[in-house]
Formats: structure tokens, sequence, C-alpha cells
């Protein structure tokens, strides 16, 4: 048994906004693999609760008119790792959130949990930073979408008005975001399963017809900071730049000016700084590689 | 305050259906309300992995599920593996044969991951299946041989030869 106050069930996005307007003081859980366990430990413990987690209308990842890929907040990790068009367009979105806990978490636990969440180690943060997605919140007054960076306000606070009945519908990624474009994630952690990342590391590349050139480098971090953060120093590098050997030094070495990790229990700010150039260099080779280019 | 609620769901292919306290988890529900008690009690937060269940054939630990969520759908637990006079599935049998048992805490939920990696009709790398497996806490035996059994029954139920 859980201690809960009470449990109100959405049915559908109208009476998720209402439930969320007649109780303002009640959390939202969707695939709960994070609410339950603070729950479970008593952070959460004697609060109200409500689940949007039946409304499938919030599942399923599509094409909308705009060709933005459309990623229903509720689906889960394993379903949009294994979605053709994921894997089509922005198959780094796929990997990365196949590092997520465990098989079973990943089951679970959703894109939208994950982001709503607004802690910086979230495997879907940096992917969704470095794509430039855009968060799609529904309300009394109708839908708000803003890019993902201004979504997040600081660490465990995302820009949700509750008191307009607002959750998230949806994660948008533009066309002029995942068009010609590819990408790579690498998850730093102790092991493999069950882990929360030390660092993660998200760079996306756009290149030029003749694949010599940069057209467009992205790159963004997960707990390089509070929040989920993009490395403008290293993006300005890349972008323009022909590609080779000592580019991908010059890239990664940037990196410096930009990310402000800390020390924690997990790893020292020293370590995490020393990572971060190693694994922008990586993900960037990897990107110009999966794009078609030639270090 | 307390809050019931009926919960209409198919359990091992049957339809039932039960009033459940709100704040239950699956757990709660499978182990108390239908006794189902292959579904263990582990570390309740999602880690271990001793609750696991499949839910619309996927894999889910049942202790970070809310048992009204189970509403409509379609749970399986090791207790529908069995064929009607006990006969154990292959896939428990070569949990025996491998001696993938030594406590057998944590043998359920492993053993209903598999059936979700067996139901797949793929052959998997070695490291996919560890992987695929990586969801479940083994104190007792190593993964070693739990891997063997899970690797040598989709060995055979591809009809393949094995690699060892």
């Amino acid at each position: 048994m859980y201690d809960m106050k009470a449990l109100y069930e959405a049915e559908s996005v109208e009476h998720a906004i209402q439930l969320r307007l007649e109780h303002p003081e009640a959390q939202i859980i969707a695939g709960g693999s994070d609410v339950l366990v603070q729950m479970r430990e008593g952070r959460r413990a004697g609060k109200e609760l409500i689940s949007i987690y039946m409304i499938d209308e919030m599942r399923g990842i599509s094409i909308d008119k705009d060709e933005n890929i459309r990623i229903g907040s509720l689906t889960s990790f394993s379903h949009i790792t294994r979605d053709p068009i994921i894997q089509k367009y922005i198959n780094v979105l796929g990997e990365a959130v196949d590092q997520v806990g465990s098989p079973q978490i990943r089951n679970i636990g959703t894109i939208g949990g994950n982001t709503c969440n607004g802690v910086t180690s979230a495997d879907s943060a940096s992917t969704l930073h470095a794509w430039e997605a855009i968060v799609e919140l529904t309300g009394k007054n109708g839908v708000r979408r803003i890019p993902i960076k201004d979504f997040y306000i600081k660490a465990g606070t995302v820009d949700i008005h509750a008191e307009e009945g607002e959750i998230q519908t949806a994660i948008l990624i533009p066309k002029t975001s995942y068009e010609n474009t590819y990408g790579h994630y690498i998850k730093y952690g102790m092991r493999n399963a069950m882990e929360i990342a030390s660092l993660g590391c998200s760079v996306n590349v756009r290149l030029s017809e003749d694949k010599r050139t940069i057209e467009r480098a992205r790159i963004a971090y997960g707990v390089a900071g509070p929040v989920p953060m993009r490395v403008p120093s290293a993006e300005s590098v890349a972008n323009g730049s022909v590609i080779s050997e000592s580019l991908l030094d010059e890239f990664a070495l940037a990196v410096l000016n930009d990310i402000n990790p800390r020390n924690s229990w997990r790893a020292s700010r020293d370590f995490r700084l020393h990572i971060a150039v190693e694994m922008a260099k990586r993900c960037l080779a990897e990107s110009i590689k999966r794009a078609g280019g030639v270090i | 305050m307390s809050q019931y609620k009926v919960v209409h769901c198919n359990i091992n292919g049957k339809d039932v259906e039960k009033v459940v306290d709100v704040r239950a988890s699956l757990t709660d529900m499978l182990r108390n309300e239908y006794h189902l008690t292959s579904v263990k009690k582990g570390c309740e937060v999602g880690e271990c992995g001793a609750c696991n269940v499949l839910i619309d054939g996927e894999a889910f630990n049942s202790c970070i599920y809310l048992a009204v969520w189970a509403e409509g759908k379609h749970i399986r637990t090791l207790e529908g593996l069995v064929g009607p006079n006990g006969e154990l599935s292959d896939i428990q049998q070569a949990f025996i044969d491998e001696t993938a048992i030594q406590c057998g805490f944590c043998t359920p939920g492993f053993i209903m991951t598999a059936v979700e990696i067996l139901e797949a009709n793929t052959l998997y790398t070695d490291d996919e299946l560890r992987k695929l497996l990586s969801g479940h806490l083994c104190r007792c035996t190593g993964y070693e041989n739990i891997l063997r059994a899970v690797k040598k029954t989709m060995y055979r139920r591809l009809g393949k030869e094995i690699d060892f």
C-alpha cells in the first residue's frame, strides 16, 4: 500500500486539466517510477495524486501536419526506442532512453515524466536539448508550446502553470531540427543497468553535401550543471568548419568554457570536467561518421 | 480516507474482478486478492525485479504499478506458465536443469522476463540477453546459470544448435 491521501484518475486530457484545477495540491503521476518511489521513501508520503497514466490519447509517435515528430508525453522509453519514426529520423533519442534504468523501468517510464521531473541527469534531456525539442503543455487556456531550454527553470522545477491546470501533453521535434541530422549519445555511469548518469553528452551534426564540412553542430549535457544545457562555445567552433582530427579536439576543449558541473557523491567536478571533453570528442566523431563524413 | 475501486482484468487467461484499495500496488493486489505469491515483495522500489509480471506482453515491476492501472489489462504471472496437470514450462525446467536457482526469490521475476524475451522469437546475442535480463538482482547464483537457462531455451524454441 502506498501512503497516499487520495487518487484522482484522469480519463482524458480535459479531465486531467479539470482535476488539476480542482486539486491544486495534488501531484501528477504518469508512469510512477519516480513519484511512487519517492512516496515509498516518504518524500511524497500523504499526498494526493492525479493519475494520467490511463490517458491513451497521450501515447504514441507520429509526424504532425507541420512535419514535426510528435511524441505523446506518456510514450514509454521502450516504445520510443522501438518506434520506426524515431529510428529513421532521431535514432539517438531511442538509444539514449534505452539506457534508462532497466527493461522494466523502460516499459513504465515515460518521456513526459522524465522531463517534468526537471532533473539534469534524465537520459532523454540532453538529447532533447541538443535537438531543440518543443514542449507542448495543455491547460484551461489551450495549448502552449515552449522550447525545452525554457521549460527547465532550475533543478527540479519546470515551467508548468499548475494554476492553469496545465499538463505536458507532447514533445515535438521540428523538421528543421531533425532533417538530414545525425547524432550520438554517451552516458557515463559506474554500471550499465539501474544507474543514474554521472554525466550525459548528446551531439548531432548536419554535414555539407560533400560531407567535408559541418553545417551545424549541436551539443548538450546532462549533469554538467543544475539543468541540462547546450554548449554554444563548442557549437560555434564546429559550425561551418572543415572536418579534421584537430577540429574534434578544439570542439571538445571548448565545452570547458560553458559547463559547470558540481561535486557530488556520484563524481567530482574535476572528474566530470575531464570526461566531458572526451565524451564530446567521441560523440562528435560518431555523429560525423553516422552522417556519412570521414575524419 | 479510504477509497476503493472495482478493477477488472484478465489474469493468467481468466477474466476477473475485485474491489481494490486505490493505494494498493499491483503486487499487493496479485498477492492479497488473488494469492499469486510467485509475485515477490523484494525492494518495493522497482530495482530488484522480484515482483516482475507481464502486462499486455511487456515486463513490469508490479511494486511500482498501481493496482487500479490493471483495469482492462492482460496480466501474466509465473503461476500461468504451468500446464493443466502442474507440468513445468520449458523455461522453468531449464532453470532447474542449469541450476539457475538457489534461494529462488528472484526466480519468478527472472522467468517472466525470460518469457517476454522468448516470445520475441529473436536470436539474441549474449550481450543483448544480459541487457534484457539486467532488471533483476540475484544474490545467489552469479547470473551465469540464469543466462545459460534462458539462452538454451531461446535456442531450443528457435530450433537452432547451441554454440557454447
